[in-house]
């Protein structure tokens, strides 16, 4: 039977990113992932929360710790009611920005996970899973 | 924004100093960038050296505030050197999709700082990714 156990926060302000990553961290930790994997899931953790910040206008976040048997990871979840996202190839691809990023938040962020979807319809807000494994 | 929150930045001879030791939100980011900025000017600095050894994460977000450092010191005529960044941090930046080609690093803060006393009599860094042995 699967054990799942989840923590929630709300992204309102630019400090809920250190919040997050924080968070993302201390449940990296306590389900034993490596250094290099901690600093990959929490890396991604901060792109992703930041942009619900910068791009959706601010959102909601809820993190899952999976326990099935053998297999424990995290499952992050990014959820806003912004403006969405018209073209999400493009919104992935490396270098494309609206804003005064470097472009390399979403295509990175999913390059550090080992699960992503994102489903997002302009003006309907964007919904984004991130799962990566121990 | 309380005025405590900002990193010192300390002088030593002409270079400026910095150790980034807290988990930095985006505007203690964006303040550091500015307040070194100020400080290359006003002290005459040639050189800065920013100590990151104990940052667990660099995401685009400070790795552009790296870049944009490098940047605007070296059109200020001071160079950036980023020293201690941990390995983890490397793969991850890396994977991220950021090499970071225009910011210079060392090791530790010894091999940085030979850097930039070295460094000092040149314009330009040499590109063969020397180490001091």
């Amino acid at each position: 039977m699967a054990d799942v156990r989840a923590e929630e926060l709300d992204i309102g302000e630019s400090d809920d990113v250190v919040r997050v990553r924080q968070a993302v961290r201390d449940a990296a930790v306590e389900l034993g992932f490596s250094i290099v994997d901690q600093t990959k899931v929490v890396t991604a953790a901060s792109e992703l929360a930041r942009n619900t910040y910068t791009y959706g206008g601010g959102g909601h976040f809820r993190m899952e710790l999976l326990n099935s048997g053998s297999r424990h990871g995290l499952r992050l979840t990014f959820e806003d009611d912004g403006p969405g996202i018209p073209d999400i190839e493009q919104a992935l691809r490396d270098g494309y920005t609206t804003g005064t990023g470097l472009g390399m938040g979403l295509g990175g962020a999913r390059r550090l996970v080992n699960e992503f979807h994102i489903e997002s319809n302009p003006g309907s807000g964007t919904r984004i899973v991130a799962t990566r494994w121990r | 924004m309380p005025e405590t929150e900002r990193i010192p930045i300390l002088k030593m001879g002409d270079l400026l100093l910095v150790t980034i030791q807290v988990d930095m939100h985006d505007r203690i980011a964006m303040r550091l960038q500015d307040d070194l900025t100020e400080r290359i000017v006003s002290d005459h600095a040639r050189g800065v050296l920013i100590d990151i050894s104990s940052l667990e994460i660099v995401d685009s977000f400070i790795g552009r505030m790296l870049a944009n450092i490098a940047a605007m010191s070296r059109v200020l005529d001071a160079q950036t050197v980023v020293v201690g960044m941990r390995p983890a941090v490397a793969i991850t930046l890396v994977e991220l999709g950021l090499s970071l080609p225009d910011v210079r690093t060392a090791l530790n803060v010894e091999q940085g700082m030979q850097l930039l006393t070295e460094g000092g009599k040149t314009n330009g860094w040499p590109h063969d990714g020397r180490r001091s042995s």
